[in-house]
């Protein structure tokens, strides 16, 4: 079956909690037992409506505050699709959470209370899917309940969004408005009796409609090895197969391909998944590649067609999301991790920070947790990569402490 | 004619992380407790590295209360695959005065295994602890990581976890660490027995109905075993009955089912409106049950 990663952001006031748990709700994917519970907590705490949150916010501490404080992922599925909500706090001291959650997934819910229109957190829930180049986001403006369903409103705000959509420089991001009520349920999975002047599709009708082209990225296809496969038994004997997932284009046998860094040239001779072979693979299958000549390939090493190199460089100028609560100061030494890749580099120097808002730049010399700045870093062996814009699997990378071995931030080659 | 391979991406996932945990890791051990998720994971470990045998062996916390048909099926899977096992048992710790025995109506070993599973990553060094929980079973479960890291004294630090970027993952530790793996994390449970349908797995018995002395208590449909605390006004009856989730006979409660066949169960599944966890006793305890368990080096 299909499955979708979606990203949410927000906080409890909003209701995203709310929205989450009508999607769950009204898709039939919450049972008995756990509406139970649900009933049994509002209860308790003298509610008077159902409290999703109570289903969606996981550890003690967060149920004790009444917030979210990290990634929590939620299920549910329909007939034709699986779904897979990473949901997140949205203030800016949990800009790093926001980054993790748009990175796994290929939609983005942005949530705006009717009431209050687009705020800064607006900016910066945006700012995120631009950087992190998610393709589709559904501005979800809810609770339209509490301004009349009024759709005088539900133009408003969305044509401030589109003032803010203009800055973006993904032209190629699909932006689409969904004026709702997640409390009692209108254009969340069935259309609302209360708006009908407008005529475009529910959430969840949206969310059914799209098609894996629609969300997925086209590049150059990127074969980061992840292991060799040696058997070493006697029906295997010569087998020697490199194991890993595809991104990007489609791998064909036959296909004339280079093994990274060595820039030996071979050919696909057979593709393996479990005990058949196939003449062809596509993005995202885990698969392991056999080559015509006997090179010497091992972990770390990536297989590319050879009319389609990367750029191989020792120096690279990124953008960072700090993470970790020790700055990041220039001269510092991390491991990069870039796939399956791990070469120790040095922090050169820091541009600025870039403001979430869309307000621009400032000059600066460190990242403290939760910034996001240009950061140029030099690498003691190179890298074989894409710009991120290009080829999002192959311009990604995380920095690791050398000390705590925590990770510490991500990048985006640029 | 030509063949293109039909990607399944959740499956895609799990050999994604089994193959880093090769390459990441030194002593790999999949935690195998004889339930269909932890058979799931035995099936996609062959995928990742055929035709190759699974590189790791399988690590089974026996707490001597497990039902007869899952070790039996248990043995025989080992034998088929040439799998290495390493069982150890909670009856041990027990003997050596290392954990004291629950008694009473509610009585489980289920969470003394915590201190048996400690004790084999120390034995055999164990860094990597593959095992077959998912995030959608239960909500503390929800926030864990792909690898999550314990400290040497095996606790779960929820506040302080590692951003998981993308697909990629650091598994990079200090000696006497070691890491938890979740291949299937984002897998449902009705992804799972789509799964165990599609690929035709083979899984024990007693998930399938069958005739069974049991007695009822709290709502919940408890085995008549001599493991198993019953009290005097408490009535053996025979029912057709099947279990949804397999733990330990003292923490698993069975459901009436007359669903024969794996199909007959995905179809029931589907359709049910309990979820699976509903039939752990261990769970009900209370509302933070397994967040504290999982701080204290539960799986």
């Amino acid at each position: 079956m299909e499955v979708l990663k979606i990203a949410t952001a927000g906080s409890v006031d909003d209701g995203k909690s709310t929205l989450i748990g009508r999607l769950l709700y009204d898709t039939k994917s919450l049972t008995t037992d756990k509406i139970e519970a649900i009933e049994k907590s509002s209860k308790l705490k003298g509610y008077d409506y159902l409290d999703f949150s109570l289903a969606t916010d996981g550890l003690v501490a967060e149920r004790e505050q009444g917030i979210t404080i990290d990634v929590a992922h939620i299920y549910f599925s329909t007939a034709k699709k699986s779904y897979i909500i990473a949901d997140t706090p949205g203030h800016v001291e949990y800009t790093r959470n926001m980054v993790t959650g748009a990175s796994t997934s290929q939609v983005s819910i942005i949530l705006i209370d009717a009431r209050k229109g687009v705020i800064e957190q607006t900016y910066r829930h945006f700012f995120i899917n631009n950087l992190l180049r998610v393709k589709e986001v559904i501005v979800a403006i809810n609770k339209m309940d509490l301004v009349d369903y009024s759709e005088e409103v539900y133009n408003k705000i969305k044509a401030d969004f589109q003032a803010l959509n203009a800055k973006s420089t993904f032209k190629e991001q699909n932006v689409s408005y969904i004026p709702l009520s997640a409390i009692n349920g209108g254009n969340v999975v069935d259309k609302s009796e209360n708006m009908k002047w407008y005529d475009g599709q529910t959430v969840l009708e949206h969310l059914e409609a799209l098609e894996p082209t629609d969300v997925f990225e086209k590049g150059e296809a990127r074969f980061p090895v992840q292991t060799v496969i040696r058997p070493k038994t006697e029906e295997y004997h010569d087998f020697r197969g490199y194991a890993g997932k595809l991104y990007g284009n489609s791998i064909k046998v036959g296909d004339a391909v280079t093994v990274l860094p060595s820039l030996t040239e071979s050919k696909v001779k057979n593709i393996h998944f479990f005990d058949k072979t196939f003449d062809e693979a596509v993005a995202g299958s885990s698969i392991t590649i056999e080559l015509e000549n006997d090179i010497n390939v091992t972990r770390g090493d990536m297989i590319v067609k050879s009319t389609e190199l990367p750029k191989i460089e020792k120096d690279i100028t990124t953008t960072v999301c700090w993470m970790d609560s020790k700055k990041l100061v220039p001269g510092t030494k991390y491991i990069v991790q870039h796939n399956t890749n791990r070469v120790l580099a040095k922090v050169e120097s820091i541009k600025n920070t870039i403001a979430t808002d869309y307000s621009g730049t400032t000059p600066a010399t460190q990242l403290a947790i939760n910034e996001i700045g240009e950061v140029s870093i030099k690498l003691s062996k190179p890298l074989y990569f894409d710009a991120y814009n290009d080829n999002k699997s192959n311009g990604a990378f995380i920095l690791i402490d050398t000390a705590t071995n925590t990770t510490a931030g991500v990048g985006f080659i640029r | 004619m030509s063949s293109v391979l039909k990607t399944n991406a959740l499956e895609s996932e799990a050999i994604y992380i089994f193959r880093e945990v090769i390459s990441q890791f030194d002593k790999p051990v999949l935690l195998f407790s004889g339930g269909k998720d932890s058979i799931t994971l035995v099936r996609l470990a062959q995928k990742a590295f055929f035709p190759a045998k699974i590189p790791f062996p399988l690590l089974h916390v026996d707490t001597g209360h497990n039902f007869p048909e899952t070790i039996e099926f248990r043995d025989k899977l080992v034998a088929e695959l040439g799998l290495e096992l390493i069982v150890r048992n909670v009856q041990d710790a027990i003997d050596e005065g290392k954990v004291v025995e629950e008694t009473g109506k509610y009585s489980s070993r289920n969470s003394l295994q915590t201190i048996t599973l400690l004790d084999a990553i120390e034995e055999f060094k164990f860094d990597a602890c593959i095992g077959g929980a998912r995030r959608d079973e239960e909500k503390a479960r929800a926030k864990e990581r792909i690898f999550s890291v314990r400290d040497d004294f095996g606790q779960w630090d929820e506040k302080n976890q590692r951003p998981e970027l993308f697909d990629i993952l650091n598994g990079k530790i200090e000696n006497g660490q070691n890491v938890r793996v979740f291949p299937i994390s984002n897998w449902t449970e009705l992804d799972v027995w789509s799964y165990i349908e599609q690929e035709k797995i083979e899984i024990p018995s007693i998930y399938f109905s069958h005739k069974r002395k049991v007695f009822l208590r709290d709502g919940l449909i408890w085995s008549h075993s001599e493991f198993v605390y019953q009290e005097e006004d408490e009535q053996i009856e025979e029912r057709i009955v099947r279990f949804r989730t397999v733990g330990d006979m003292t923490c698993t409660a069975a459901v009436d089912s007359y669903a024969a066949t794996i199909k007959e169960v995905v179809g029931e599944i589907r359709t049910s409106t309990i979820s699976e966890r509903g039939a752990r006793i261990d769970d009900k305890r209370s509302e933070a049950a397994m967040e504290k368990r999982k701080q204290q080096g539960y799986f």
